[in-house]
């Protein structure tokens, strides 16, 4: 089975998530945004980029491109969807992930590693870390604020995965890179198959990129890919 | 015959606004320190090409939920120009 990674017109993570994908093992391939066939892919990625330009708002028109309808209908499934950066924003923008993504709070782009803790091992992404776990992942983007109309509803619901941390794993106002409600860097859906988070895992996927943290959250989409989730 | 409309989209209320929390603070540093609160939002015209004017702004308002404005975070309000 074969992991789809979807290139809209504006991708440029693509090449990178899939060289991490088979570095943990997985077969993966490259889908054209205008192509709908997704019936043999175990999972689908979205990667980072800026697709269709970013014009409107950050995933805004690509959340209607026609791979999106195959994207919505696998993710209904139980098929294990994950967006990155990026592919976080479409995701949002297309109802599949709680909230949105707005402008940086301080209005600058930010790409710099960043501390990250693992909140919740309940989602494909982060089935093989561990609660409390930190990892120092690389953060690329100028509309990483999420925001939620209600913050405290994605919490109660169980569906934050991921926040922004030191070192040690300390939250605070300090430590957050960009803004956003609740320090939240990553987010599932209820049935816990769609996830989303804004820094890049396959930026830290190799020692020779600085850190190998980021194998951990690709090593459990990709395991969790080989499992049926129902 | 053709219709004009005036789309405002805002953020709504309560949702945190990065370019008016940063154009406030800035004004506040320029000297004007009576702003409390600076908001942004965009606007689109919007020419539509219907003499039914009710029908033409029930579809402009139909543009506005599918994808001018996004419901998680922004309100909008339509308006007739001409």
């Amino acid at each position: 089975m074969t992991i789809a990674v979807a290139v809209f017109p504006g991708t440029n993570c693509e090449h990178d998530i899939v060289h991490a994908l088979r570095l943990a093992g997985a077969d993966a391939e490259l889908v054209w945004h205008r192509d709908t066939d997704l019936s043999g892919a175990s999972g689908v990625v979205l990667p980072g980029g800026f697709a269709h330009g970013d014009y409107l708002r950050t995933g805004a028109i690509a959340r209607f491109s026609p791979i999106m309808e195959s994207v919505a209908e696998r993710a209904s499934a139980g098929v294990p969807v994950l967006g990155i950066c990026n592919g976080f924003q479409i995701l949002c923008e297309a109802g599949l992930l709680p909230g949105a993504l707005v402008a940086n709070r301080d209005l600058k782009f930010i790409c710099r590693p960043v501390h990250l803790r693992v909140e919740s091992t309940d989602s494909v992404l982060t089935g093989a870390a561990e609660v409390g776990q930190v990892l120092e992942i690389p953060l690329n983007s100028y509309e990483g604020n999420y925001l939620a109309a209600d913050g405290d509803a994605v919490e109660s619901e169980g569906d934050v995965i991921l926040r922004y941390c030191d070192a040690e794993g300390g939250v605070s106002d300090a430590t957050n890179p960009n803004g956003s409600i609740h320090s939240i860097a990553g987010v599932t859906n209820a049935r816990r198959n769609v996830v989303g988070l804004m820094p890049h895992p396959e930026r830290a996927s190799e020692t020779v990129l600085g850190s190998t943290d980021g194998m951990v959250l690709i090593e459990g989409f990709v395991a969790s890919t080989r499992v049926a989730r129902v | 015959m053709s219709t004009t409309f005036r789309v405002t989209i805002t953020r709504k209320e309560g949702l945190s606004d990065p370019e008016g929390s940063t154009s406030r603070k800035a004004l506040v540093d320029l000297g004007f320190d009576e702003v409390s609160d600076v908001s942004f939002g965009r606007i689109i015209t919007i020419t539509v090409d219907d003499d039914d004017h009710d029908r033409a702004a029930a579809r402009v308002d139909e543009m506005c939920t599918k994808l001018l404005a996004n419901p998680v975070m922004e309100r909008y309000r339509v308006e007739t120009v001409s």
